[in-house]
Parts: C-alpha cells; sequence; structure tokens
C-alpha cells in the first residue's frame, strides 16, 4: 500500500474497490472500511462481478464481467477527461508520458466499454462523476486484479486513474494493494523473489552482486531466476531436480493441482520444512518439523509495509525447531561439502546466529528500506513502517508524497486482452475462484480448527439461482465442476452472489479444490496464474 | 476551550469534551460500565454520576458536555451512595456464580463491586431467568443471566464490527440482547470476530473455546501479530502450561486495537494440532541408500532424529548442485514465515546454492 489503512479509513473521501472481498479477506480492514461509510459518510464504489457482502455498504455496485478490468478502467479515464476532472496541475508537474496514454483511453468510450464490461453507460457515467468530485479517493485492490493474465496490466491502469485524478501521495488516497498473507510483504522485502535481492536490488545489477558478494563471500550469477509457477513444469523438463520448500503447500495452492503432482512425481529430492503433514507433503523426501508462529520470535511485515514484533509465547512442541535454525544448520552442512567457495574476509559470511533479533541486524546492513529496523526499536513501542532509512528515522507511513520512485509518473498507455480461456460450448460457465472468511488458503492451518470446522466444514460451490432452477438444483445437490483440466464435485451454494453463468469454488479442501480445475496461462510480466477466469461446465450429479 | 472545575481542579479543555473525560486528564477516575471509548456514549448505566454545581440531580458524566464555569464533584457522599445504589440494583438479578465464571478477575462489574463493597442484595432474584450457554454459535458463550444491559455488544457489533447482529429486546427488567430477531448467532449473520465478547464488561458473553481452561491471572499473556492476513494485527497469545488457550485482543494493537476476526481471535487451535509434525522424518530409501522410484508407490517414512535428516538433506543437495549446477534447486521461501526466515533462505539459495530460484507464494 502506498497509504496506510487508517489514513484511507479516516480521510477518503471515496473508497474505490476493485477485485478485493475486503470484508472477507481483510476483515479488519474491511471492517474499518465499512465504518467510514457508517459513521463518516464516505462514498463507496466497489466494481467486482460476484456481489460479495462489502457491496451491501456501496454507493455503487460496478458489476463488471470478468477479466474487463482494463477496460472498465480506461472507460472510466475517458469520461474523467471528457469531463475534464483529471487534476492538470498533478499531471503536469508530476508525471510524463501523458499524450501516449490519452491517446489510448480515448479509445475506449462509453459504448464500447459498456458492450466490453456489461456495465451500462448510464453507471459508467455516474462512477465517473464520482471520481471526478470526491478527492481524495483511494483505490483497493487484492486477487482480483492481479492474479490474471493481464494482471501487471490491470495495476498499472489503476496507477494511471490515481496520477489522472491526482490522489497520489496524500492521505484518503493512494494504489493500496491489500496483501494476502501475514507476511508476504516481508517475504518479498526479504528477496524471496527470483529477480531480487532483499530490499528490491535487481539480481542482474553488478553494483548490487558485487554487494552482496562481499558482505556473503559469495552471490549468485547474474541471472533472474525461475518463479514457482515455472519451477514446477522445470520438473518434467529436467530444469529442476532437487526442491527445498520451507511452509508452502503447492498441492493445494498452485494452479492445475494434477499437473502439480505429477511435476512432485518426478523430481529428485524434495525437502519439506513444515508444521503438518500437507497434501504436499506426500511427495517430500525429507520433512522438517518447524514451528507455529506461536513459537517463534522475528517480525511481520504488514500489507502497509508495517514492521512488527512476533514474540515467542509457548516452547517449540515435541522436536520442532525454529525455522531459522533450521536453514542455518542445513546452511552450514552444505558448505561444508564444498564445491563453494566464500571469500574468507566477507563480513556476512557466517550462519551462527544465536537469536532472530541477530538476523535482523544483518538484514538492516544491506537493506536500504531497513536499515533502522531492529528488534529493540520495535519492542520499545516504536511504530515503523518502511522505508526507516536511518535509526533514528520514524517511518514513512505515506510512500510518494513529493516525488514517485522514478522521479515523474510515468503514465502507461494499457489495452484491454480477454481472458485466454473464455466459455463455449462445451464449458459454458466462467470458474472464479478464491477464498471464504472462515478458512485461511490451502486450509492446512483452519481445518484443524474445530470451531471453524463448525461453521465452515464443507466445500460449497457458489451457483445463480437462475442457473440452479434451469439446473434443477434444489436444496442441499451436489455438483460436479468440470474443466479442461479436471473435475470436481461439491454441494452447491445457490446465491446471487455469483452472476448467471459463474461459478465460484474455493481451494480450502482438498477433496474439492478449485486449483484441480484453474488454468495455469500466467502474466507475461509477473507470472502470476489467471485464477479468476477460466471455463467450466456444470452439472448436477443425481 | 472551556474550563471547569472537577473535585476544586482546574482544568482546560476543548470544546465537545465530557466531563468523564476532562476528569481523566486531571487524573480523576470515575467508574463506568457501559461506557467504552471504543464505542459512543449512551448513557445507559449511570455509575459514572457526578454532581455538578447547582443542578437537580446527578448527571452522567460519560455524555455530559463539559462547559464554561461548570463546578464537578466525582467522589462526594451522595454521589458514592448513588453508585452503591446502582450497583445493588445491578447485582440483584445477577447469578451468584463467580466462582465459575470464566471472566472472574476480569469482570468490571466484579471490579466495581468489590470497590464499592456492595453484595448482592437479599432481596434479588433468585434462580436463572435464561438458558446458560445458550448459543450454539462454537466460539462465543452467551449467558444473558450475566447481563447488565450495557448495549456495549450491540454498539461493538454495530460501530466496530458493522455486521448488526444484536440488538435490544423486550422491555424493562426482561430487556437483554438478541441476536436478530431473536434467532441465534450464525443466523443473525455473525461473522463470529468476537468483539461483542472482546466489549462485553462481564461473563454474559465470554470465549467458548476456552471456558473453563484459565482466568486471566492464570494465564501468561504475549503480544504478538497474526499469523493469518496481511493487515497484520496484533494480539495477546494467553498461555497456560505450555499452551495457548486463548487469544485477547488489546487497545495497544496499532493496526486493529481490540478488534479481531474470527480467524485471528478463534482459529488459533491448530497449534497444538495432534497432526503437528514433532520429528524430523525421511523416505526409507534415503536410509537404506537405495534409488529413489519416482512411479508407484513412495517408500514409506522413517522417523529420524536431527543430526540424520540435516546431513541427508544436505549431501542430497550437495549431489544434485555437482550433478546438474544450482539452478537445477529450486528454493521455496515462505510468506508465512518471519522476516527473519525469509532472510535466510534468500541467503540460502544465493550465498550457498548459489541460485536465483527463490520464490514463496506471493502470486498465489
Amino acid at each position: 500500500m502506498s497509504n496506510s489503512m487508517d489514513d484511507v479509513a479516516k480521510y477518503a473521501e471515496l473508497l474505490f474497490i476493485i477485485g478485493s472481498n475486503t470484508t472477507e479477506q481483510h476483515p479488519v480492514f474491511g471492517s474499518m472500511l465499512r465504518q467510514a461509510v457508517i459513521q463518516r459518510g464516505a462514498k463507496l464504489i466497489v466494481a467486482d462481478p460476484r456481489r460479495i457482502d462489502i457491496t451491501e455498504f456501496a454507493t455503487m455496485h460496478l458489476r463488471q464481467k470478468s477479466g474487463t478490468d482494463v477496460a472498465l478502467i480506461n472507460g472510466l479515464m475517458y469520461l474523467i477527461l471528457e469531463n475534464g476532472w483529471e487534476d492538470k496541475a498533478f499531471i503536469e508537474e508530476r508525471c510524463e508520458n501523458f499524450d501516449e496514454f490519452k491517446a489510448t483511453v480515448m479509445q475506449y468510450p462509453p459504448e464500447k466499454t459498456s458492450q466490453i464490461t456489461g456495465i451500462s453507460v448510464e453507471d459508467l457515467r455516474q462512477a465517473a462523476q464520482m471520481m471526478g468530485e470526491n478527492h481524495p479517493m483511494a483505490v483497493m485492490w487484492a486477487m482480483g486484479i492481479t492474479q490474471h493474465i493481464v494482471g501487471v496490466r490491470n495495476v498499472m491502469d489503476l496507477a494511471n486513474l490515481q496520477m489522472l485524478l491526482g490522489n497520489m501521495g496524500k492521505p484518503g488516497g493512494g494504489v493500496n494493494p491489500l496483501r494476502g498473507q501475514n507476511n508476504v510483504q516481508g517475504a518479498c522485502d526479504m528477496g524471496g523473489l527470483p529477480n531480487v535481492y532483499p530490499g528490491y536490488q535487481p539480481v542482474i545489477n553488478e553494483e548490487v552482486i558485487k554487494k552482496f558478494e562481499s558482505a556473503w563471500g559469495a552471490a549468485a550469477p547474474a541471472k533472474v531466476g525461475l518463479t514457482v509457477t515455472e519451477m514446477m513444469p522445470g520438473i518434467p523438463e529436467g530444469k529442476i531436480h532437487a526442491l527445498y520448500v520451507l511452509g508452502e503447500n503447492p498441492v493445494m495452492s498452485d494452479p492445475d493441482s494434477a499437473h502439480i503432482r505429477h511435476c512432485l512425481e518426478e523430481i529428485d529430492l524434495f525437502i519439506l520444512q513444515e508444521i503438518f503433514p500437507t497434501e504436499t507433503a506426500a511427495y517430500a523426501d525429507i520433512l522438517l518439523p518447524g514451528v507455529t508462529f506461536a513459537e517463534k520470535t522475528g517480525t511481520f511485515t504488514n500489507t502497509e509495509r508495517r514492521v512488527q514484533m512476533v514474540h515467542k509465547a509457548i516452547e517449540p512442541v515435541g522436536e520442532a525447531r525454529d525455522d531459522w535454525k533450521i536453514t542455518a544448520e542445513l546452511a552450514q552442512r552444505v558448505l561444508a561439502l564444498g564445491g563453494r567457495e566464500l571469500l574468507s574476509d566477507a563480513p556476512l559470511k557466517g550462519w551462527d546466529y544465536a537469536t532472530s533479533e541477530e538476523i535482523m541486524v544483518e538484514v538492516s546492513k544491506l537493506t536500504p528500506s531497513y536499515t533502522g529496523i531492529n528488534h529493540a526499536r520495535l519492542d520499545n513501542g516504536e511504530r515503523l513502517q518502511w522505508p526507516v532509512p536511518t535509526a533514528e528515522h520514524p517511518g514513512t507511513p505515506i510512500l510518494h508524497t513529493k516525488a514517485f520512485s522514478r522521479g515523474k509518473g510515468k503514465f502507461m498507455p494499457i489495452d484491454f486482452v480477454p481472458a485466454p480461456e473464455l466459455p463455449d460450448d462445451e464449458y459454458p460457465f466462467i470458474l472464479n475462484t478464491g477464498r471464504v472468511i472462515y478458512h485461511w488458503h490451502g486450509g492446512e492451518m483452519t481445518r484443524r480448527s474445530k470451531g471453524i470446522m463448525e461453521v465452515y466444514g464443507k466445500p460449497l460451490i457458489e451457483l445463480n439461482p437462475d442457473d440452479a432452477e434451469k439446473m434443477g438444483v434444489n436444496g442441499n445437490k451436489t455438483l460436479r465442476v468440470t474443466s479442461r483440466r479436471g473435475a470436481i464435485e461439491a454441494e452447491a451454494s445457490v446465491t446471487d452472489r455469483v452472476p448467471p453463468g459463474m461459478v465460484f469454488a474455493n481451494f480450502h479442501f482438498p477433496e474439492s479444490s478449485a486449483n484441480e480445475l484453474t488454468i495455469a496461462a500466467l502474466d507475461p510480466v509477473a507470472k502470476i496464474p489467471e485464477y479468476k477466469v477460466c471455463a467450466v461446465k456444470v452439472e448436477l450429479v443425481k | 476551550m472551556i474550563n471547569l472545575k472537577i473535585n476544586g481542579k482546574e482544568v482546560q479543555v476543548p470544546e465537545g469534551t465530557t466531563v468523564l473525560q476532562a476528569a481523566g486528564q486531571v487524573g480523576v477516575t470515575i467508574p463506568t460500565l457501559c461506557n467504552h471509548p471504543d464505542l459512543h456514549a449512551t448513557g445507559g448505566c449511570r455509575i459514572c454520576v457526578v454532581d455538578v454545581k447547582g443542578w437537580r440531580t446527578p448527571m452522567a458524566s460519560c455524555t455530559l458536555p463539559a462547559s464554561e464555569g461548570m463546578e464537578v464533584e466525582t467522589h462526594s457522599p451522595a454521589i458514592l451512595k448513588s453508585r452503591k445504589t446502582i450497583l445493588e440494583l445491578l447485582l440483584a438479578n445477577h447469578p451468584r456464580d463467580c466462582l465459575t465464571c470464566d471472566v472472574g478477575g476480569s469482570c468490571e462489574l466484579q471490579d466495581l463491586s468489590y470497590e464499592y463493597q456492595v453484595q448482592v442484595p437479599e432481596w434479588g432474584t433468585k434462580g436463572t431467568r435464561y438458558i446458560a450457554d445458550s448459543d450454539p454459535n462454537p466460539f462465543v458463550r452467551v449467558d444473558m443471566n450475566r447481563c447488565i444491559q450495557c448495549t456495549r455488544c450491540v454498539r461493538a457489533c454495530t460501530e466496530i464490527q458493522g455486521r448488526f447482529v444484536w440488538t435490544m429486546a423486550e422491555r424493562g427488567f426482561d430487556t437483554h440482547p438478541v441476536p436478530g430477531a431473536d434467532t441465534d448467532m450464525l443466523d443473525a449473520r455473525c461473522e463470529s470476530c468476537g468483539a461483542c465478547v472482546a466489549y462485553c464488561p462481564t461473563g454474559a458473553l465470554s470465549d467458548k473455546m476456552s471456558y473453563g481452561q484459565g482466568r486471566t491471572h492464570q494465564v501468561k499473556k504475549v503480544m504478538t501479530t497474526c499469523t493469518f492476513c496481511g493487515v497484520g494485527c496484533q494480539f495477546e497469545l494467553n498461555v497456560k502450561d505450555g499452551r495457548v488457550i486463548r487469544v485477547t485482543s488489546t487497545e495497544e494493537a496499532p493496526v486493529n486495537g481490540n478488534h479481531l476476526c474470527v480467524k485471528g481471535r478463534y482459529g488459533y487451535d491448530f497449534i497444538h494440532h495432534p497432526d503437528r509434525l514433532v520429528k524430523p522424518k525421511v523416505r526409507r530409501y534415503l536410509i537404506e541408500g537405495k534409488k529413489k522410484k519416482t512411479k508407484g508407490k513412495p517408500w514409506e517414512w522413517v522417523e529420524t532424529d536431527w543430526d540424520t535428516a540435516l546431513d541427508l538433506a544436505a549431501r542430497k543437495l550437495h549431489d544434485v548442485r555437482t550433478n546438474f549446477g544450482a539452478d537445477s534447486i529450486g528454493v521455496l521461501t515462505s510468506a508465512k514465515c518471519t522476516n527473519e526466515e525469509n532472510y535466510v533462505m534468500n541467503k540460502f539459495a544465493r550465498q550457498v546454492l548459489g541460485t536465483n530460484n527463490i520464490d514463496h507464494c506471493a502470486r498465489l
């Protein structure tokens, strides 16, 4: 998030939620947004093909056809420009490439936009007017925007919208992706990505490589590595022979589960560090028992870049060990076997950490945005959002207040591209996938929580009442949903949350996970899979 | 700014400040029950009454705006007597079950009864009026016998969660909160966030999962950050005998204050689930030095000590790198784990192995 959750909740005049089921997936922030509407009268536009819970509080619900977000955003920007609602001073002073961008946007007049998105011209005009008249507007999104083959385009176009309206760098505005996992922000910050070292320092930059080489005694070659969505298919291709996995469950969370299982069957060596025998553990060769958050000390970084302490409350269960200790032990043993020369004078080459606090000290030496972050400051009650460039710096709640990271904000001309697999005669429904409020991701933790299973104990597939009537689905009937990649059976939840022609399934339960059906089509840049649109057929199991 | 006197002390406050808040500024604590700083004040319970010079009756300080020249007495004999009577009336229909109540030690009614030395009156109602544990919600234990009609649950659900589950039903002596149109909580669209429990001053609404497992003074509370979503809520893990028995929210939490969601507040029992991996395991072929078959039934698991498992893991990784190169190894780190753990995974891939093949589930 460029902004903080509390400033969005306090100061945004207009909230624009697109592709985020906020009250179910970020429930506490979702409640803050509900309160902004109830108590402060903030306006709310929700753009989502599903009638998700927060639409109850919306001033407008734009129910676009799945995968047409770029057309919708461009169409809104067309109307903003047509009416002169853009922030001319902001564009002039802070941005560049406006003319090229404008030429593309002008290709999306309301009638055409309406045709692509299924939203009426009148609604488009009303939404654009609300955006033109209510400042600041904060945009929130999540995987409904990013998990498309056009994920990067969608995000860039939302950035275009916020620059066009001059909503960047001020309280109550900004571009605000809501990160899914508790520490997905931190995992990215710490270099858990194939293209960057900690602090987003590019792996192909010679200076960066030198920096880490002299610190660690060795670094990786100047070549971007593989993403998770490339590693898995890389196994049967003979590119990947071994996997070392910490706390991930690709059989549940990756697209096209059947293919993932096939890939994992082929691997030579699979080391898995986990807390439970997950669906993925069945394919492992070595299982190393790690610990839950209750058994460890360290830090998580939340969606607004806030670094917070995790404190150990109980001893590790059984013989389980702190995860960083396991990795450090393994590192020492692999290094001892030779084949990797470390520069002898490298100050941070060692692995003999006594505490996680010592690791954070090392992080702060190598990661510019974390320079001023340490456990002592956090334990003293300081509230730090990165970048924190010095030990005295109070942190940065809002980004881009005076300039963008690259200097001027560059408008990007973005064109609409349809989803790769749309309904046809054989597979006439759109499958949309995601999570529900009660469960977490692959369900490893929440399926092992008794109360949660009492409330939501089996997979449900959302089906529109019109479709249900046509198919004779009356009451708790089982559906079979089939895609070109697999089939699942689960009970129907008949609800107008989904529009006619769409079903929605989750991936919390291994017996009928949506990812048996999803398509492994990827965004060309981000390599993120198309989880929100694929074609399926839906049948009543008799 | 407004100038007033509280117990003879001069105090200056901005317009809109209540007498209760003004008293807090000069270190005078006025007792409250229905009032909570996170919620709109209603002035319902009257325990915060104060005398204002020249005014005919005691006033509820939580809803009384400070005004110029006001002279307030917060602990005069008459006021103390009023408070005792109010407490006596609240206790008159309160069950005599403090011995077994889960919130003993963290009950605001108990604390005030103790402070004001008020007994349950002899003339009070005998017997219970409502079914204890009356709602099937698996997380929230409802016992309306202990309710003092403060409406904090109603306001928490409305003003914090925004779900409108609780409402007050009936009139007079029978007034009490009900979910929806007197149905059960889940049927009234409750999302089980537990805000009503967190804001309940008594044991009327309490945590069902930990009921009877440990009162507040018997547990060690450890502040930590939630393991589920990216909002970054903080809360206290309540630990007794080496086990996490409850999660409590706290106003100290920077992002969420007293608020949490169902997973954060009640989804903690996976920690002690019997499925937890408690010993390293390796496939038998590794112990016996045989080849891994890639088709058919997998080799059985063998539990080992840590040295055996780590030595095998290191040796096999070394072999793969020697035979196929560092880029034939993929490392997946975890968005569930800490920054420190992710950092060492990144260092492991790049320094120890020599590959940039490291990723995690950010895309999934």
